[in-house]
């Protein structure tokens, strides 16, 4: 028994550092609360053990998001990027996703020194390895801190779980079983049982990576170039396209063959998903290459692509060929492919299989249901990626963070934000392998676009805290130029004649039988604001997001607005609250599946138990039912 | 699931009364009402002004569509709070019998009302003070109740073929749309360009079939209605030439669903103002023949479906171990026993053959005929009409708003797709299209009971080759 030494008291303990940790020390720290966080090494803080980029599609959305709500995700990329682009270009705004190459180092390196050099906020090497909580004569619990492997206590209000992959973690690959973190770092053995002590319900889930191969053994004149844009978008809403300017660097792209396929499906007994040694569920839209084979059988090849992982380092990442096949093997399909046949492996791909919570024992808040001050984020409640974790990191720690304030939670709801349909997902759907954002999974994504992150979640920050005043009236005067402007567009008026029919004919559009607006020419859609600048004498200059969202908004009016009355409709159900204390076993009319599934999830709303998988349109006309007949018995 | 929407139903079960009545509720009831309702003046149609008079008056008239009269009615003026839903509420009273009936709240949903959930106006009445506390539970059970009756009509209304049909669109749909959503989830693995030209027509061509439907639909023929009544017998009993000879001495409305194996004969029969459906069924006996076996089994699942059982005997030679197997399907079912070919020598009286029954089906009908003499059809015609008459056979209300609430989801799901081909020829990218053929997948869902929920997640994931 090691025995326990008593330390200086903190509002909120943070257990992690990465994505989602430091998002939440961050939250809490800016919002003047006395925060502590625990990482297993200083050197892991932001790491980012598996891919190196941030964003992608929907990713970019919640990582503008997060920089929005006064997040420092999209500011430390920006400052640590090596190659950019804007995904879906030639598609409609809503699915533009920006995504950057990092570079690893710098970008753990530049977090930590954010974290380092912010007040409030202290950085601890430990690993937890108790959740300390008490209960009151009801029974009803809530935390008082935490315990490290050493025995040191730390007093806690609250205390924000973002354990990542590393509770109980085993990497796996062939017949190589080890008991690690990622990257071979130490894994947390004790803190899964005291969560389960807690009365917690922890679920095992798997994830893998692929190789790190050495760049001086790749031919890269076998592999197709893939360069970042030449306009760059920051991700930040506080940096222009000029102050993130350099010199980017180009990723590669291969093809795996018919031979390596046959090295996989000749080895396929050694993988130990196949063998069973995995018990772990993993991501079905991030499948090893063996899994691709094996399901996929008719493709013929898979794509490859091979990123730098930073300017620090020769190692280079192969994405799309993520495996737990032996090295040996590994090694084998490797050099099956063109410009890797002499490929050096510095690092092996291999499998990592975790406990986390089942997140349906969390509240939309992500303040576990019966442990009052104990949030949870991240990896730690069954997501994946570094930008699921951070979105939610930021909403724990100001949700924390605002309970010691003694106010409401913060809760973004599906029509507000991806954070908010991330959250819901995880909350309410019973999700059964790690949870990715994808742009299906955001009903009214037309609203939800990257683009007016800022407008949709800016205000919010600034009331929150997060926001400074500087900015808040950076985004008044916007809002105020878009309006302006989209009030002149809709003034400006062309007769069927002189000049305007000139430009028309020369520019492929219809030309005008009758007057018209300048707001219904830009509808046109060959047309464009840019275009129209010969034609419109008195425009305003104005900066880019600005014209941006006029341009968009006039395009696809019809469409928004059409999002828009979903909304509406949307609203109703999701503002009729439901009472914390309903006791579902006292409505005979449920279908019993309805009555199981609303007393283990809770929902907090009419609109959330409408999303619960088994509950039915006439449960929910039920439950309406009983509500305003509680609600006129209480009058 | 709004309150500031409309809604209109049957409130009558379509049963004996000689009357039903179509509720309209909701704050558009008078304006629908108005759109619908024609005085008579001298020879001319005018309107009623219905929104200028006073609240619980009763107004005879006409219900009108397009210029064509629909029925003779009364109409019923409740003005909020004072009615049964406490919104604004007419009742139109018309001439009892599933088809005027259905042909009158047809045209009140074309003149903008929807069709209530299963239990809405007892939901709304409560959610809107109308009813007493204690009578809370009462009302979740009716609305769990009937909810549960529509999705077993919604699926038991629709034929085989119009089922698989539907089902075939969805998967389609969900087919477009995943190709869409995966590559736009991941454009470096997936490539749409081009996507358009092919949508387009897939588009083009799942909307012909929507609008097929819908023209089915509309001509009465898609979904079948009426009382369901299935004719059952042992072979040669003269099962066949009963069906031939109440379709040849009625007015019958053929309807021939393209055959599937779920479909088994079924023709549409009016008797005045009652609609049957009828069933025909394969002769029930002992048999090894592995089709006829099939023919059996389905028989037996209609004859448990059914809300009238035609049991057609022959009254010439005695009762053997293929009637014995019949009684079984007879329990706790509507019966009426047809003592057939008494044309020929008797062998089982009246008598005998409700000894027969007696266990099983004690309160059945019983008539002797020979569908050899014409009148004999009219005798089962008579002893139809008086069960219904006499409340012991009822239409149920909830099948003709099923069949109103499939009608409005087709109409979406082509509103939809029509949506996705103005896209499309508007140049708009490839993101937009997924809404509205999501919009119109789940429409489609509706009418067959299924969810959508994790479909499109699910199919993604299935068909295409995703991730890192």
């Amino acid at each position: 028994m090691i025995p326990e030494f008593m330390n200086e008291a903190y509002e909120v303990a943070v257990i992690g550092a990465g994505h989602a940790g430091c998002e939440a020390a961050l939250a809490c720290a800016r919002l003047g609360k006395k925060t502590i966080v625990f990482m297993v090494s200083t050197d892991s803080i932001a790491l980012m053990p598996c891919n190196p980029n941030i964003g992608g599609t929907s990713k970019g959305h919640l990582v503008r998001e997060v920089d929005a709500l006064g997040g420092e995700m999209g500011k430390n990329i920006d400052k640590t990027f090596i190659q950019s682009k804007m995904l879906n270009q030639s598609k409609g705004p809503a699915v533009h996703s920006l995504r950057a190459q990092a570079d690893k180092q710098q970008y753990s390196n530049a977090m930590r020194k954010v974290m380092e050099n912010t007040e409030n906020l202290t950085l601890k090497q430990a690993e937890v390895a108790e959740l300390l909580w008490e209960a009151d004569k009801d029974g009803k619990k809530r935390v008082t801190g935490v315990k490290t492997v050493s025995g040191g206590i730390y007093p806690a209000k609250c205390v924000i779980l973002c354990s990542g992959v590393y509770l109980n973690a085993r990497c796996i690959y062939g017949e190589v079983c080890q008991e690690t973190g990622p990257n071979g770092l130490p894994r947390a053995t004790h803190l899964s049982d005291s969560l389960r002590n807690a009365g917690l319900q922890l679920l095992r889930f798997k994830t893998g990576t692929p190789a790190r191969i050495d760049k001086r053994s790749i031919d890269f004149s076998k592999m197709e170039v893939q360069l970042g844009d030449e306009t760059l978008v920051p991700f930040s809403f506080t940096n222009r396209a000029e102050d993130i300017k350099k010199e980017q660097q180009p990723c590669w792209l291969a093809y795996t063959n018919e031979q390596t396929h046959r090295i996989i499906r000749e080895n396929i007994h050694r993988s130990p998903l196949f063998s069973g040694v995995i018990q772990g569920t993993g991501p079905r839209y991030c499948p090893s290459i063996e899994d691709k084979v094996v399901r996929f059988s008719d493709k013929d090849r898979h794509q490859i692509f091979i990123e730098p992982e930073g300017d620090y380092t020769n190692e280079m990442y192969l994405s799309g060929m993520s495996s737990s096949l032996p090295e040996e093997v590994q090694i084998q399909m490797y050099r099956t492919i063109p410009g890797l046949e002499h490929a050096n492996v510095v690092r092996n791909a291999y499998a990592i299989e975790y406990d986390c919570l089942n997140p349906t024992q969390l509240k939309h808040s992500l303040e576990a249901k019966e442990i009052e001050g104990f949030f949870s984020a991240g990896q730690a409640n069954g997501s994946s990626g570094y930008e699921e974790a951070a979105a939610q990191g930021i909403i724990a720690g100001i949700n924390a963070a605002r309970k010691l304030q003694g106010k409401e939670p913060i809760v973004l709801d599906r029509s507000q934000a991806y954070i908010g349909v991330l959250i819901d997902d995880l909350v309410i759907k019973e999700t059964r392998e790690p949870y990715r954002m994808m742009t299906s999974r955001a009903e009214y994504r037309l609203l939800l676009r990257q683009d007016n992150a800022d407008l949709r979640l800016t205000e919010l920050g600034y009331e929150i805290g997060l926001i400074s005043e500087e900015r808040y009236e950076g985004l008044l005067k916007k809002k105020k130029q878009i309006e302006e402007e989209r009030a002149r567009v809709a003034s400006v008026l062309f007769g069927a004649s002189g000049a305007i029919q000139q430009f028309l004919r020369e520019n492929g559009s219809q030309e005008l039988k009758t007057g018209t607006s300048l707001e219904e020419l830009i509808r046109r859609p060959e047309l464009t604001y840019k275009m129209l600048a010969p034609v419109d004498k008195n425009r305003p200059l104005l900066p880019p997001d600005v014209v941006e969202q006029v341009e968009i908004n006039i395009k696809y009016e019809g469409y928004i607005k059409r999002q828009e009355q979903q909304v509406v409709q949307f609203k109703k159900l999701e503002n009729r609250r439901i009472p914390d204390d309903i006791n579902y076993s006292e409505i005979a009319s449920l279908r019993l599946e309805a009555r199981q599934k609303l007393s283990e999830i809770r929902p907090a709303s009419v609109g959330q138990a409408s999303r619960i998988s088994g509950v039915s349109p006439a449960d929910i006309s039920v439950l309406l039912v009983y509500l305003s007949s509680a609600a006129k018995r209480k009058e | 699931m709004n309150g500031d929407d409309t809604i209109a139903a049957v409130a009558s079960g379509m049963t004996n009364s000689g009357i039903s009545v179509i509720r309209i509720s909701g704050p558009q009831a008078i304006d629908i009402a108005e759109a619908v309702f024609r005085k008579k003046k001298k020879e001319a149609y005018c309107k009623a002004n219905l929104s200028e008079k006073t609240s619980h008056t009763i107004h005879y008239g006409y219900v009108c569509w397009q210029g064509e009269v629909v029925d003779e009615v009364l109409l019923l003026l409740m003005k909020g709070p004072r009615s049964f839903t406490a919104e604004d509420t007419v009742e139109i009273q018309c001439h009892g019998g599933a088809l005027v009936t259905r042909k009158v709240l047809q045209t009140v949903i074309h003149a903008g009302a929807r069709p209530a959930e299963p239990g809405e106006f007892s939901k709304r009445a409560f959610l809107n003070g109308r009813m007493d506390l204690s009578q809370a539970e009462a009302v979740a059970d009716i609305i769990q109740a009937k909810s549960k009756l529509a999705l077993a009509n919604s699926i038991r209304q629709l034929s085989g073929s119009v089922l698989h049909k539907i089902k075939e669109l969805r998967s389609c749909i969900l087919d477009e749309v995943s190709f869409i959503e995966a590559a736009l989830d991941d454009p470096e693995h997936m490539d749409i360009t081009g996507f358009s030209e092919t949508l387009i027509k897939e588009n083009e061509k799942n909307l012909q079939e929507i609008e097929k439907l819908l023209a089915s639909a509309n001509q009465g023929r898609y979904l079948s209605q009426g009382i369901k009544t299935v004719i059952l017998g042992k072979p040669n009993a003269g099962k066949s030439s009963l069906l031939n000879a109440i379709l040849g001495t009625n007015r019958a409305i053929v309807t021939d669903i393209a055959g599937t194996t779920r479909d088994m004969l079924t023709e549409e029969v009016v008797f005045g103002d009652i609609a049957l459906q009828v069933v025909d069924t394969a002769g029930i006996r002992e048999s090894n023949d592995k089709v006829e076996q099939i023919g059996i089994s389905l028989a037996k699942k209609e004859a448990a479906d059914a809300d009238l059982i035609l049991y057609v005997a022959d009254s010439s030679v005695p009762f053997d171990e293929s009637d014995r197997q019949i009684l079984p399907l007879l329990r706790g079912k509507k019966v009426l026993a047809l003592l057939n070919k008494s044309d020929l020598p008797p062998c089982v009286s009246e008598d005998e053959m409700r000894e027969f029954l007696c266990e099983d089906c004690s309160e059945a009908g019983i008539v002797s005929v020979s569908m050899k003499s014409p009148d004999d059809c009219k005798k089962i015609e008579n002893e139809i009409r008086e069960m219904f008459f006499q409340g012991k056979l009822s239409e149920n209300e909830e099948v003709v708003i099923t069949a109103e609430r499939h009608l409005l989801s087709l109409e979406k799901a082509a509103e939809s797709l029509r949506e996705v081909s103005a896209s499309i020829a508007a140049g708009m990218p490839e993101d937009f299209f997924s809404i509205d053929l999501m919009n119109a997948y789940r429409e489609l869902g509706f009418i067959i009971g299924e969810e959508t929920d994790e479909d499109l997640i699910n199919n993604i994931f299935n068909k295409f080759c995703m991730g890192k």
